[in-house]
C-alpha cells in the first residue's frame, strides 16, 4: 500500500512537470495557429482578431494558468481549427490507438514467448541460432517498414487484407478485426523480436540455476519444472522490458497510423502539430505522458506481486 | 548437468515449435478469413470512394482557409448564383439566367423558383441578399474582400435580385463563381463548421473526423439528380497509402496523383484509367522583387534563361505538367502560350548576371516541405547553380512555417509553391503580396480590365499577362496537371480542375461492379 501511494505521488508529480515542459516546447515551436487557419487569405487585421479570438495573443503564463485550470477539471479546451471541444476527439482516438497498442503488443508477446524459450533451449543448435538470428534481424527493422512490406505482400499482391483503413469495433466487428490484423503485426512483430531476446537470456540464466537441477533431483519432469520454478524467475525482467515496450508501442503506434491511415492518437499528434492546433497537441501529449506513467507504476507494482524479495523491504 | 540442460531443451523445443505455429497461425487464418475475401471500396453500384489528399479540419469556408473545404462542399452542397463551366465560361446555376446593365454597374439575377435547402428551408432572393451581405459582414478571410465592390444587394421580388457594384467589374461576376457566391439558408448558418446546409444535389451524410466525409444524395434537389447515390471522400495523409488503397480497391478514385512517378503501378488498363487535364495551379518560382539581388530586372531574366524547364518538368514530375510562362492557365480566356519568351540559355542567362554583377551570388531559396515543391527546387538549384548563382535551399514546414516566414513576413530571396486560386492575376497587383512587385502600369492593366467591358477584360488581362512575363516579374515552372487514377468503368469525371468544387455531378458508374 505504502509503495502503491508513494509511485501515484511520483505520478502526479511527474505529469505536472511534463505538462510544464509541454507547454514550453510548445510555444518556442515556431509558426502560429492563426497564420494556418487563415492561410493564404491572411490579412493584418483578420490575423490579429483571430488570434485575440483565439487567446494566443495573451502572456504565456496566463495561457499555461488558463489551460492547466481546465485540465484540472477535465476540460481540455477547444481546437483552434476545428472548434470542437477536444477532450472527446482525444477519448475516440485513444481508443483506437488502445486496440492497435494491445494488439502489437498481443502479437509481440505471442510471437516472443515460444521463440525465446525455443531459442534459449536450443541455443547451441541450429534452430536455436537461426531463431536468434531472425530476433537480431527483426530488431533492426523500423516498423513503418515492417508495415509497407506487409502491405506489399499480404494487401496489394494476395488481395487478402484491406491496406490501410479502418472501421469501428462496433460498426462491424469482422471488418474491424480484418483492419487491425496488418498494423497490429507491424507494430508486434518488430517488438516480438527484441522481446525474444529478452525472453531468451532469462529462460538461459535460468536454466542454469542451481533451483532448477534441485527441482529435477527431486523427481520433477522438465517441463513442470521449467513452469514451476524457472519461469516465474524468468519473468521478472521480461516484465520489465514489456513495460518499457508498452511505452514504445504507444509511441511507435504514431507512424503506424499514419502508413495504415488509421485514425488514432498518432494521426491527431501529427495533424494538430502541422496544423499548429497547439491546445490538441497539448492535449495529446499530457495523455499520451500519463499513460506511459502509469504503465511504469503498473509494471514496479507487478515486480512486487512476483517477487516475494521486494515485497518485505 | 550439460547433457540433462540438452534434454530438457529438446522437449522444450518440441512443445514450444507447436504452440508458436499454433497462435500466429491461429491469428492469420481468422484475420484473413473473416471479411469474405473482398475489400471493395463500394459496395453497390450507385456509390463511389474518391481518395483525396489533406482532410479540411472545418466544413466551414468563411472562417477556415484551405482548397480542401470549397473541393468537398462547392458543388456538391453548396452552389452558388452562377458556375464555371470545364472551359472556364461563367453558367447560370440558382440563377436561370442574369443581366448586367450597359455601364456594367447592375446584374439582375432571375432565381430558379422551387430550389429547396436541405434544412427544408426554400431558396428565395432573400437568402441570396443574406448570403453576399454575410460575405461582407461576418467571414474571415481575405477572399471576402473581393465582395467589397457591391454597393448594394436587394431583393426586387420573391425570386429577383438586384445586385449594384460601387464600380463596373467583370472579375466580381466571376468572383461569384468560387466559394464567396455560395448561397447559405438564412435559417441554416449556426454550426457551418460541422453541419453544412446548402442546394447541391449532395449533402452531408456522415464525418468520420481524421477519416472520411461521406456524402449523400440530396432526394429534393432541384436540377437532375447525381446518378451516384453515396460519394464518400477518403483522406489520406500519405500519397503511398493512397496508391495502396486504389491497388487494393479500398477506393475508385485517385482525386490527386501526389507522385507521378507512382504512375506505373497502374499501367493495368483492364483495371485502370488515368485522367489528365488542366488545372489552375501555377507553380510558381517567385522570387522577391523588393530584394537584393531579384530587385534588378537582369538577375530576374537570368533566372529565367537559366531554367530548361522541359528539363525540370521530365526530372521532377516524370514528365507530367504544362509549360506556361505567365500567370495564366489555358482555362483562362486570356490564357496564350508565353514559353517562348524565355527559351532556356544559359550564357544569356550568364552574361545578364555579370551585366548586373550578381555573378557568384548566394540566394536564401526557401521552400516548402512538399514533395513536388522539394525536387523541382532542387532541379533550380543545380541549373541556377551552372550559370553562376548559388541557391541555398532551405526546407520549410508547410504550411505553419512557410506562411509565416515567406507568405506572411517576405523573408526570402526565392520559392518554390503552386498557387492554385483560379484567375490570379491580382497576386502581382498587390504590393503587399510576398512576390513584392510593385508596378503600376501593371496594376493599372488590371484595373482597365476589371472596370471595362467585358470582352475589354480579356484584350487587358493578355496584356498584364505578357508585361509580367516580359518583366520576369517571376518564373512559372509549369502549370500542375489535373491528374488522376480511376477504375477503368467510372465515367463522368471532370477532367479539368477549372473551379473550386470538386464535380461530381456527372460521374457515374458504366457497368456495375
Amino acid at each position: 500500500m505504502r509503495v502503491f501511494l508513494r509511485r501515484t505521488a511520483s505520478l502526479l508529480v511527474s505529469a505536472v512537470i511534463a505538462s510544464f515542459v509541454v507547454f514550453a516546447f510548445l510555444s518556442v515551436l515556431p509558426g502560429d495557429p492563426a497564420e494556418v487557419v487563415l492561410g493564404t487569405n491572411a490579412g493584418t487585421q483578420e490575423l490579429a482578431a483571430l488570434r485575440h479570438s483565439f487567446g494566443t495573443d495573451r502572456p504565456l503564463v496566463v495561457q499555461y494558468a488558463d489551460w492547466a485550470q481546465g485540465l484540472l477539471h477535465g476540460d481540455f479546451g477547444v481546437s483552434y481549427i476545428s472548434h470542437d471541444p477536444i477532450g472527446p476527439r482525444i477519448s475516440d482516438r485513444l481508443g483506437v490507438t488502445c486496440w492497435l497498442a494491445l494488439g502489437g503488443m498481443a502479437v509481440a508477446v505471442l510471437f516472443a514467448l515460444p521463440a525465446g524459450v525455443l531459442a534459449a533451449a536450443g541455443h547451441r543448435r541450429p534452430a536455436g541460432a537461426l531463431l536468434s538470428a531472425v530476433s537480431q534481424a527483426g530488431i533492426a527493422i523500423p516498423a513503418f517498414l515492417a508495415g509497407i512490406l506487409l502491405v506489399y505482400v499480404f494487401a496489394v499482391r494476395a488481395g487478402a487484407l484491406p491496406a490501410g483503413g479502418y472501421t469501428p469495433l462496433a460498426e462491424d466487428p469482422a471488418a474491424w478485426a480484418r483492419h487491425l490484423v496488418l498494423p497490429c503485426l507491424s507494430l508486434g512483430l518488430v517488438q516480438g523480436a527484441v522481446l525474444t531476446r529478452y525472453v531468451r537470456s532469462a529462460v538461459l540464466t535460468v536454466l542454469h540455476q542451481d533451483f532448477l537441477r534441485t527441482a529435477r533431483a527431486k523427481g520433477r519432469r522438465q517441463w513442470p519444472a521449467l513452469w514451476r520454478h524457472g519461469l516465474p524467475n524468468a519473468a521478472v525482467p521480461v516484465l520489465t522490458v514489456l513495460g518499457l515496450q508498452l511505452s514504445a508501442v504507444l509511441v511507435g503506434a504514431v507512424v503506424v497510423e499514419r502508413v495504415f491511415v488509421v485514425p488514432g492518437l498518432g494521426d491527431l499528434l501529427l495533424q494538430s502539430v502541422a496544423d499548429r492546433d497547439l491546445l490538441v497537441v497539448q492535449g495529446v501529449v499530457i495523455v499520451l505522458v500519463v499513460a506511459v506513467l502509469v504503465v511504469n507504476v503498473v509494471t514496479d507494482l507487478l515486480y512486487h506481486l512476483l517477487d516475494p524479495r521486494l515485497r518485505s523491504r | 548437468m550439460a547433457k540433462s540442460t540438452a534434454r530438457s531443451g529438446s522437449a522444450l523445443r518440441r512443445s514450444a515449435r507447436a504452440a508458436g505455429c499454433a497462435l500466429l497461425a491461429g491469428t492469420l487464418a481468422a484475420a484473413c478469413g473473416s471479411g469474405g475475401g473482398s475489400s471493395a471500396g463500394s459496395a453497390s453500384a450507385d456509390s463511389l470512394s474518391v481518395g483525396l489528399i489533406a482532410e479540411p479540419a472545418s466544413l466551414d469556408f468563411t472562417t477556415t482557409d484551405g482548397a480542401a473545404v470549397p473541393q468537398a462542399t462547392l458543388g456538391s452542397i453548396y452552389e452558388g448564383l452562377v458556375r464555371v463551366d470545364q472551359q472556364g465560361k461563367v453558367q447560370p446555376l440558382l440563377a436561370e439566367r442574369y443581366e448586367r446593365s450597359d455601364d456594367g454597374r447592375t446584374y439582375t439575377f432571375h432565381l430558379r423558383k422551387g430550389v429547396k435547402f436541405t434544412n427544408g428551408a426554400e431558396f428565395t432572393a432573400d437568402d441570396a441578399v443574406f448570403s453576399i451581405d454575410r460575405v461582407k459582414k461576418d467571414w474571415k478571410l481575405k477572399t471576402a474582400r473581393q465582395m467589397d465592390v457591391v454597393g448594394k444587394a436587394e431583393k426586387t421580388d420573391e425570386h429577383t435580385v438586384k445586385v449594384t457594384l460601387n464600380r463596373p467589374s467583370n472579375g466580381w461576376l466571376y468572383a461569384m463563381t468560387t466559394r464567396i457566391g455560395a448561397m447559405f439558408s438564412r435559417t441554416g448558418v449556426s454550426d457551418l463548421a460541422a453541419h453544412p446546409v446548402g442546394t447541391g444535389p449532395f449533402k452531408l451524410a456522415e464525418r468520420r473526423r481524421g477519416d472520411r466525409i461521406v456524402l449523400g444524395r440530396n432526394a429534393s434537389y432541384w436540377g437532375t439528380a447525381p446518378a451516384l447515390s453515396k460519394v464518400t471522400l477518403k483522406y489520406f495523409k500519405d500519397a503511398g497509402a493512397m496508391n495502396n488503397a486504389m491497388l487494393t480497391g479500398g477506393i475508385d478514385v485517385v482525386g490527386t496523383v501526389q507522385a507521378p512517378e507512382s504512375l506505373s503501378r497502374f499501367s493495368d488498363t483492364n483495371r485502370f484509367q488515368v485522367i489528365e487535364g488542366s488545372s489552375t495551379g501555377e507553380v510558381v518560382l517567385s522570387m522577391n522583387n523588393s530584394r537584393e539581388p531579384f530587385k534588378d530586372k537582369r538577375v530576374r531574366q537570368a533566372v529565367r534563361y537559366a531554367i530548361d524547364h522541359k528539363a525540370l518538368v521530365e526530372t521532377s514530375r516524370a514528365g507530367h505538367g504544362k509549360l506556361i510562362g505567365t500567370m495564366a492557365s489555358p482555362t483562362d480566356p486570356w490564357y496564350e502560350d508565353l514559353t517562348g519568351r524565355y527559351p532556356y540559355d544559359p550564357d544569356k542567362a550568364r552574361q545578364l548576371l555579370k551585366a548586373a554583377g550578381a555573378e557568384g551570388r548566394t540566394v536564401k531559396f526557401r521552400v516548402p516541405n512538399m514533395p513536388y515543391a522539394m525536387s523541382a527546387a532542387q532541379v533550380v538549384a543545380s541549373q541556377l547553380g551552372q550559370v553562376g548563382l548559388k541557391a541555398e535551399i532551405e526546407p520549410l514546414e508547410f504550411p505553419a512555417r512557410w506562411l509565416s516566414e515567406v507568405y506572411n513576413k517576405a523573408d526570402y530571396d526565392l520559392s518554390v509553391i503552386a498557387h492554385t486560386e483560379p484567375r490570379d492575376l491580382w497576386t502581382f497587383a498587390d504590393p503587399g503580396y510576398y512576390f513584392r512587385y510593385d508596378n503600376p502600369e501593371y496594376a493599372k492593366l488590371l484595373k482597365d480590365g476589371d472596370s471595362g467591358k467585358p470582352e475589354d477584360e480579356t484584350a487587358r488581362y493578355r496584356d498584364a499577362a505578357r508585361l509580367l512575363s516580359d518583366d520576369a516579374a517571376a518564373d512559372w515552372l509549369y502549370l500542375m496537371p489535373n491528374l488522376m487514377v480511376a477504375d477503368k468503368s467510372v465515367a463522368g469525371l471532370p477532367v479539368n480542375q477549372v473551379g473550386e468544387g470538386f464535380d461530381l455531378t456527372g460521374v457515374h458508374w458504366t457497368k456495375k461492379k
